[in-house]
């Protein structure tokens, strides 16, 4: 097996271009989305999907001037409401102190969040655990790839993903997701949205060399005063075991759509065969006693 | 951006912050009627099969036949369901290419292939007369794989993401085994002379208690997470499955005396059945639509320092 592959998504220096999604729907010969209007940013590609294996997410968070002279957050992700002194404070999700203070600020101009979602290559992935056909395995690269000529469209990975990554296509009728570009890795080259991303906000190499790289590029942060910057799915601690594909976020994870802790679903599963074992338990106690009690009747 | 708020009239208790409170997961994309059908049917063949097993012993040879043909029905035309449900039916047989002990539908795919055949061994037997030593032997096998078709079904909705199906893992084993249990009992009654179906009308009535419990169980137990089967079109058919079964359940004490009260109480527990099994799927599509039942538990389990481990529990 070689070398575990993976993405780093720094969203830091992502500019929201959409080149990835691009190059993506270009290289993996996609069918479109159809046209899309969702009125709420400059996102309308919406969430990741069969037939939408990168997808650039588009958070605007702004104070809003309000009569008596307060900026106020407007539909912002701020989580307590009430008025606010500048911009409006946020929690930084983390223990890095800002200038002595714990809480970070959106600037009176506000920000733009902009983050490349893709498929996370789970270390213990959902929709991998639960495939019955063996459609979903996992490569030589240590991603997880779902093999069209063998998926017959059960469904079952859709709800199986923490992450709501995996689909089925309508009129194709099997399911599909980011291979990480498969072919391409086979064939030496990088995936085509990493090829793609002119600020390499998406970085593609060794997941250790990643984490790495990743840890180094969140100290650089701080040290600027960014203590909003966290890793979010680098840990092989998390619940799915760590994620192929990791993200430095500027926000919580639910900002961006992502689950802020998530768990692989067949982490629970002997014991949910155990409380099935005493259901049956309890169905064959019950059909016993209603004949043999039925007889004595 | 959204909070989550705006778009919601209830629960102002969790506060929480989405992506324009759009869904963190897909919904299941299991169609209606295909999966709920399919789940009742199963649960069907399940119990009969063990009802089928108790009247064979116990000199109960008409209600051993009706049993042994519902359970081969229920498996064949449940079976039939879920090809249909496929993306890509002509590929069904896949099902059975590897045997993935992780996946509650790889095993309960090689549960149902079994069921099926032994099912329909017995029953063919018993309708033709050929080969009853066979038929018997079927029939008692079916003793394992009955009740194993009738409650993998609860495994395999409660190992995914869905955040009201996967709470539900202790509770929806005990929801699908009741309601197998009293499909079963109706349809032998129904089926089976009156002077027969004595132990069919028990069986009935233990199912409707069990699942009665168990789905408010379920729906008061999970907290949150436990909403969609209080609320919408699951909170509906879920309620309407309670009346139903109770009322069935509570019938089947005056069907010993009245064909009236046998039939009545037959098919409510039958509808109660199907409801419940359709409000169990409705839920589970409410609750990965909204964002609020994805994030506020685990945001929860980070802000009180224990977040969720990698390995088992």
């Amino acid at each position: 097996m070689a070398e575990r592959m993976g993405f780093f998504t720094d969203t830091s220096i992502c500019i929201g271009c959409k080149a990835c999604e691009v190059a993506c729907k270009e290289w993996n010969q996609l069918p479109d989305d159809g046209f899309v209007f969702e009125a709420t940013s400059y996102d309308n590609t919406a969430a990741l999907g069969a037939s939408t294996w990168r997808h650039v997410a588009f958070i605007e968070q702004q104070p809003v001037w309000m009569p008596d002279g307060d900026p106020m957050s407007h539909g912002g992700p701020v989580p307590h409401s009430g008025p606010m002194s500048h911009g409006g404070p946020m929690p930084d999700g983390g223990s890095m102190p800002h200038g002595g203070e714990s809480v970070f600020e959106v600037g009176r101009d506000g920000r733009w969040l902009m983050s490349s979602d893709v498929c996370k290559h789970c270390t213990n992935a959902g929709c991998l655990d639960v495939c019955p056909t063996g459609a979903i395995f996992r490569t030589e690269f240590g991603t997880v790839v779902v093999q069209p000529d063998i998926c017959n469209g059960c469904g079952y990975c859709v709800p199986a993903c923490p992450f709501g990554v995996i689909d089925r296509r309508e009129g194709d009728g099997r399911a599909w997701k980011c291979t990480m570009c498969y072919d391409r890795l086979r064939g030496g080259l990088e995936p085509a949205c990493a090829k793609a991303c002119p600020t390499d906000s998406i970085q593609f190499g060794p997941l250790d060399e990643l984490r790495e790289r990743a840890a180094a590029r969140v100290d650089t942060l701080h040290a600027a005063g960014h203590t909003e910057a966290r890793l979010y799915g680098e840990s092989p601690g998390d619940g799915v075991g760590g994620m192929g594909a990791f993200f430095l976020l500027l926000d919580e994870p639910e900002v961006y759509g992502l689950p802020p802790d998530p768990v692989v679903p067949t982490r629970d599963l002997p014991a949910m065969w155990g409380w099935a074992g005493a259901a049956i338990a309890t169905m064959a106690a019950a059909v016993a006693a209603s004949f043999l009690g039925g007889r004595s009747r | 951006m959204s909070r989550g708020t705006r778009e919601r009239a209830v629960a102002p208790e969790a506060e929480f912050r989405s992506y324009y409170g759009r869904p963190v997961i897909k919904r299941p994309i299991w169609h209606v009627p295909h999966m709920p059908v399919y789940l009742y049917l199963g649960g069907l063949s399940g119990a009969s099969s063990l009802t089928a097993i108790m009247a064979g012993l116990t000199g109960r040879p008409h209600l051993a036949r009706t049993a042994r043909i519902a359970a081969a029905a229920g498996a064949a035309l449940g079976t039939g369901f879920l090809v249909a449900e496929l993306g890509r039916p002509m590929r069904f047989l896949n099902m059975l290419r590897v045997f993935k002990p992780t996946s509650p539908m790889s095993v309960g795919s090689w549960i149902l292939a079994a069921q099926g055949g032994l099912s329909a061994v017995a029953a063919a037997s018993a309708v033709t007369g050929i080969l009853p030593a066979a038929g018997d032997a079927a029939a008692l096998a079916t003793g394992v794989t009955g009740p194993l078709t009738a409650t993998y079904t609860a495994v395999l909705v409660a190992d995914t993401a869905v955040p009201a199906w996967h709470e539900g893992y202790r509770e929806l084993p005990f929801l699908f085994a009741g309601s197998a249990l009293a499909s079963a009992g109706a349809v032998g009654m129904l089926a089976a002379p009156r002077t027969e179906a004595g132990p069919a009308r028990a069986v009935a009535l233990i199912g409707a208690a069990v699942e009665t419990a168990a789905a408010s169980a379920l729906e008061h137990r999970l907290g949150l997470v436990g909403e969609p089967y209080r609320q919408g079109r699951a909170g509906r058919l879920l309620r309407a499955a309670r009346a139903l079964t109770v009322g069935g359940g509570l019938l089947t004490l005056l069907a010993g005396r009245s064909r009236v009260a046998t039939v009545a109480s037959g098919l409510s527990l039958t509808a109660g059945a199907l409801c419940t099994r359709f409000g169990v799927l409705e839920a589970g599509r409410a609750s990965a639509a909204d964002p609020k039942f994805t994030v506020v538990p685990q945001r929860e389990r980070l802000d009180s320092g224990a977040p969720a481990p990698s390995s088992g529990r």
